[in-house]
C-alpha cells in the first residue's frame, strides 16, 4: 500500500482533495484498500505580529487550525512541516526581487515549484515516507506513450494550469490532482456532505505573506528598498508625471499613477535602470509579439523548434493563438495572431495544444522583444 | 503497536491516581470551602494529599501551594516572591536553560524595572554553582534554578546551589517538575525554598500540581478572588486533579521501586543512546552520567528534528525534538544553544524519553527506525532539488 501526502493548506479545496485522496466519500469511509493519507499543512513564514494575528490567509495560524480538523475529521495523521528557508528565500525573496527588476512576481508559481512540488516532494516525502503529494489545484494528470501531461481542469474557470506549467516530468509523476474533473460548487458541497468546517470558507485572494496587500513595505523590509521618485514618461518620452519609485508599479497598471491625460493609460514599461515608469494608452499597451526565457516544458523537450500553440499571459486571461519559435539556449519568440494586452515582465507565457499545458517560458522584457 | 519515548512530555495516567480520582469526580464533588457535609468530604480528599505531598519532599503541609500546574508554579514563584520582595530589591539570577515558564516570566518582570541575570551553563549544560554565587549582589531576591532539563536532561547540583542562596538569604526556586519523577526530593537538604511539581509527567492527570512555599517566604498570589490556598492562590481546588497528583507522586517515590526502576531506565536510556550515535552523524546531547535516567537526546547533523519526529511516528514510534511544539517553529532549542552548539546543527535534536511501559524490545525495535528514518532523510536533503533539474532542450539554433 502506498502512502501519499496531502498538502492541506486549510482551504476548502485541499480539504477535499485529501478526502478524495483518502477515498472518503460522503457514502462512507474507504474500503481496505485505500491509500494511507498524510496531512501536512506547510509552515511558510514565522507567526506572529499584528499583520498575521488578524489576517486570514493560507497561512496563517488559523489556516493551520482548519487543515488540523479537517485531518481529524477526516481520520488522517496531521503534521506541520516547516518551510521558512525555502519559502523565504525561493517565494519572497524572488517576489520582492521581480520588482526590483521591473518585473510583475509571480509568487503561487514559485510556491509551486519550489515548495510543494520540490520542497514538499523531496523532504516532506522523505519525512513520510510517502510516495506521491495530492494537492488542491484545478488541473488534470494523465499518462500517454509513456510521458506525463497537464491537462487544463475540466472546470475552465478554476483552471489552474497557469500557476502549474513548470512542472517537470518527475514531479507530475508523483502527483495528484483529485479536484481535476469537479467544479467549484461540486467541491463545496463534497464539503459540506463531509462536514469539513472549511465547506463555506471564502477563496483567499491576496499573497499569502503580504499583509492587507501592500508590499512596498515588504520591498523595504527584504530588500531596503523605499523608492525613490523619478519620471513617468508617456510613449513618445514627454515627462507627464512623476512616480514614487520605479518598483512599486508594475506593467499594465492603471491605478495609483496620478496621471491626468483624459484618458485611461496604463504602465507600458518599467526601466529600474533609469527608474523611470513609461505609461501608454491601452491600444499602445498591446503586444503581437514578445519574448520569453527560461522557457520549460512538461514534456521534457519542446514538440518543435517552431510550433502553433495557445499562449495565454495571465491567469484567468483567454489564451490566444500563436507561433512559438525556440531562440537561443532558453528562449521563446511568441507571435500571436492577435494583439494580447500588456505582456508583463516576469509573468508566465504558459502555451496550451488544446487541453494539454505543453510548458512555456517567462516574458522577458520589451527591449529583448524589440532586438530580436 | 505504538512505543511511546515522549513521557518527559507526558506520561499515562497511573491506575492508582485513576482510582484515587474517581470518587471525587462523581460522589465526592463538594466545594472544599463550603462549611457543609459535602464541603467538608472534599476538604478532607484536599487536606490528605497535601499530608501526601508534603511528606514526599520533607514540607510541611501548610507549605504546599496546588497549582494547574508546572507551568502555574513557576509563574508563581518567580513573580510572587519578585513582587513581594520588590521593596527590599529587584535583581533575579536564573540560567539560560530553564524553562520557558521561568524565562517568560522573568522577561515579563525585566519590563517592569527589575533585572535578570541568566547565567550560562557549560556545554553538558551544567550551572556553576561558584557562578551564582557570584552573581548574587544586595539586590538579590530569588535564584531560579531547574533541578533537570526538559531537553537534555542534565541533572543540576541543586543542593550546592541552595547551600550558596541560604548563606546569602536568597530565596531559591526549583523547578523540578522533570525531575521529581526520577530523583528524591528533600527540600531541607536542597535548602530550597520554593519548587515545582506537575502531576503530568508523573502519571497523573494534566492540570494539576503543586508549588512548595517555604514557611516565611514573601509571596503575593498571581490570581486574586478568594483565601484558597492560604492566600496564595484563588480560586475552588481542583480537588480530583490535587488527589490524582499526591496518589501518583506517592507511587512514583515509593522506594526501593523507584531506585530499582531508576536502574533499569537507565539501562534503557543507554543501549539507546549508544545504538543510536552509532549511527553516523548522530551525537549526545547533554551530560554523559549527570542526567535523567530516563532521558535519551542526540541531534543529527543535516536534518531537521521535526521531520524525524514525524518519520518516526508513521513508523510507530512516538518522540520530540526536544520540547512539546505542534506549529513548526524552527527556532532552535535555547537550551542547546546555551550549551554553545550552533544553531543548524541544533535544529536537528531528538528526544527519547522512557517510561515504566517500555522494555529492552523497544530500544532495538526504536535503533532500527531511528536508522531507517535518518537514512531517508539524509538521503533526501542530499537529492539535486527536482525543480532544477535542467529542462531538456533539443539543439535548437536561435532564427
Amino acid at each position: 500500500m502506498s502512502r501519499i501526502v496531502a498538502a492541506m493548506s486549510g482551504g476548502v479545496d485541499s480539504s477535499v482533495a485529501a478526502a478524495m485522496v483518502a477515498g472518503i466519500t460522503p457514502d462512507g469511509r474507504p474500503p481496505e484498500t485505500a491509500e494511507e493519507v498524510v496531512g501536512v499543512w506547510m509552515r511558510t513564514h514565522p507567526f506572529g505580529g499584528e499583520g498575521w494575528e488578524a489576517k486570514r490567509s493560507c497561512c496563517s495560524p488559523d489556516a493551520a487550525d482548519d487543515a488540523r480538523r479537517v485531518a481529524q475529521i477526516l481520520g488522517i495523521p496531521f503534521f506541520v512541516l516547516n518551510v521558512e528557508d525555502a519559502f523565504g528565500a525561493r517565494v519572497i525573496d524572488a517576489f520582492a526581487d521581480a520588482y526590483l527588476q521591473g518585473a510583475t512576481p509571480n509568487p503561487c508559481q514559485a510556491c509551486n515549484q519550489y515548495i510543494k512540488f520540490d520542497e514538499l516532494l523531496r523532504r516532506g516525502l522523505a519525512a513520510y515516507g510517502a510516495d506521491q503529494v495530492a494537492t488542491g489545484h484545478y488541473a488534470r494528470i494523465d499518462r500517454i506513450h509513456g510521458r506525463w501531461r497537464l491537462l487544463r481542469s475540466l472546470d475552465a474557470n478554476k483552471d489552474q494550469t497557469y500557476f502549474l506549467w513548470v512542472l517537470t516530468q518527475a514531479q507530475l509523476a508523483a502527483t495528484r490532482f483529485p479536484l481535476g474533473e469537479l467544479s467549484k460548487p461540486q467541491v463545496r458541497e463534497i464539503a459540506t456532505q463531509l462536514g469539513l468546517p472549511t465547506a463555506a470558507k471564502p477563496e483567499s485572494q491576496e499573497i499569502c505573506f503580504v499583509p492587507a496587500g501592500d508590499y512596498r513595505a515588504l520591498l523595504e523590509e527584504r530588500r531596503g528598498y523605499a523608492g525613490e521618485p523619478g519620471p513617468i514618461l508617456d510613449a513618445q518620452g514627454a515627462t507627464v508625471g512623476t512616480h514614487t519609485g520605479y518598483a512599486h508599479y508594475t506593467v499594465g497598471q492603471r491605478h495609483g499613477l496620478g496621471v491626468a491625460l483624459g484618458e485611461a493609460v496604463y504602465v507600458r514599461e518599467i526601466r529600474p535602470a533609469s527608474n523611470t515608469v513609461v505609461i501608454g494608452a491601452r491600444d499602445e499597451i498591446a503586444q503581437s509579439q514578445f519574448m520569453a526565457t527560461d522557457r520549460r516544458f512538461v514534456a521534457g523537450e519542446p514538440p518543435a523548434e517552431r510550433f502553433e500553440a495557445r499562449v495565454r499571459i495571465r491567469h484567468r486571461a483567454p489564451d490566444v493563438a500563436c507561433s512559438v519559435t525556440l531562440q537561443g539556449a532558453d528562449g521563446l519568440l511568441v507571435e500571436t495572431a492577435a494583439p494580447v494586452w500588456a505582456p508583463a515582465p516576469g509573468q508566465a507565457a504558459v502555451l496550451y495544444d488544446g487541453d494539454e499545458c505543453l510548458g512555456g517560458g517567462r516574458i522577458a522584457h520589451r527591449d529583448a522583444a524589440t532586438a530580436a | 503497536m505504538t512505543i511511546y519515548l515522549d513521557h518527559a512530555s507526558t506520561t499515562p495516567l497511573g491506575r492508582e491516581a485513576f482510582e484515587a480520582m474517581l470518587p471525587y469526580l462523581t460522589e465526592h464533588w463538594g466545594n472544599p470551602s463550603s462549611i457543609h457535609g459535602s464541603g467538608r468530604r472534599a476538604r478532607q480528599g484536599l487536606d490528605e494529599a497535601r499530608e501526601t505531598v508534603a511528606m514526599l519532599i520533607g514540607a510541611k503541609p501548610r507549605e504546599i501551594v496546588f497549582t494547574s500546574g508546572g507551568t502555574e508554579s513557576d509563574n508563581l514563584a518567580i513573580s510572587g516572591v519578585a513582587w513581594a520582595a520588590s521593596a527590599r530589591g529587584r535583581h533575579i539570577i536564573t540560567s539560560a536553560i530553564e524553562h520557558k515558564a521561568v524565562l517568560q516570566e522573568c522577561a515579563l518582570l525585566e519590563r517592569h524595572g527589575f533585572e535578570v541575570t541568566y547565567l550560562g551553563v557549560d556545554d553538558h549544560g551544567l550551572v556553576d554553582p561558584e557562578a551564582v554565587a557570584a552573581a548574587i549582589t544586595d539586590r538579590t531576591v530569588l535564584v531560579s534554578i531547574m533541578a533537570a532539563n526538559n531537553e537534555v536532561g542534565t541533572i543540576q547540583p541543586i543542593a550546592e546551589i541552595g547551600s550558596m542562596c541560604r548563606a546569602r538569604r536568597v530565596s531559591f526556586h526549583v523547578d523540578a517538575v522533570q525531575a521529581a519523577p526520577f530523583l528524591p526530593i528533600d527540600v531541607n537538604a536542597w535548602q530550597v525554598d520554593l519548587l515545582s511539581i506537575s502531576a503530568h509527567k508523573l502519571h497523573g492527570p494534566k492540570g494539576s500540581g503543586a508549588l512548595f512555599v517555604r514557611q516565611g517566604t514573601p509571596m503575593v498570589p498571581l490570581l486574586q478572588g478568594g483565601s484558597q490556598e492560604r492566600q496564595r492562590r484563588a480560586g475552588t481546588e481542583n480537588v480530583a486533579g490535587v488527589v490524582g497528583l499526591a496518589a501518583a507522586f506517592a507511587v512514583t517515590a515509593e522506594e526501593p521501586k523507584r531506585a530499582a526502576e531508576n536502574a533499569r531506565l537507565t539501562g534503557l536510556r543507554d543501549s539507546l543512546l549508544e545504538g543510536v550515535t552509532a549511527i553516523s552523524g548522530i551525537v549526545r546531547t547533554g551530560h554523559p552520567d549527570l542526567r535523567l535516567p530516563n532521558c535519551a537526546s542526540v541531534m543529527i547533523d543535516g536534518i531537521e528534528g521535526g521531520d524525524l519526529v514525524a518519520a518516526l511516528d508513521l513508523e510507530g514510534i512516538e518522540a520530540s525534538t526536544g520540547s512539546a511544539c505542534t506549529t513548526g517553529s524552527v527556532e532552535p532549542s535555547h537550551v542547546l544553544l546555551a550549551m554553545g552548539i550552533e544553531p543548524e546543527r541544533a535544529r536537528g535534536s531528538l528526544r527519547l524519553t522512557f517510561g515504566r511501559e517500555n522494555t529492552e524490545a523497544d530500544v532495538e525495535t526504536t535503533i532500527e527506525a531511528v536508522t531507517r528514518c535518518v537514512a531517508r532523510l539524509l538521503a533526501a536533503s542530499a537529492a539535486p532539488e527536482r525543480a532544477q533539474a535542467p529542462a531538456a532542450m533539443s539543439g535548437a539554433p536561435s532564427v
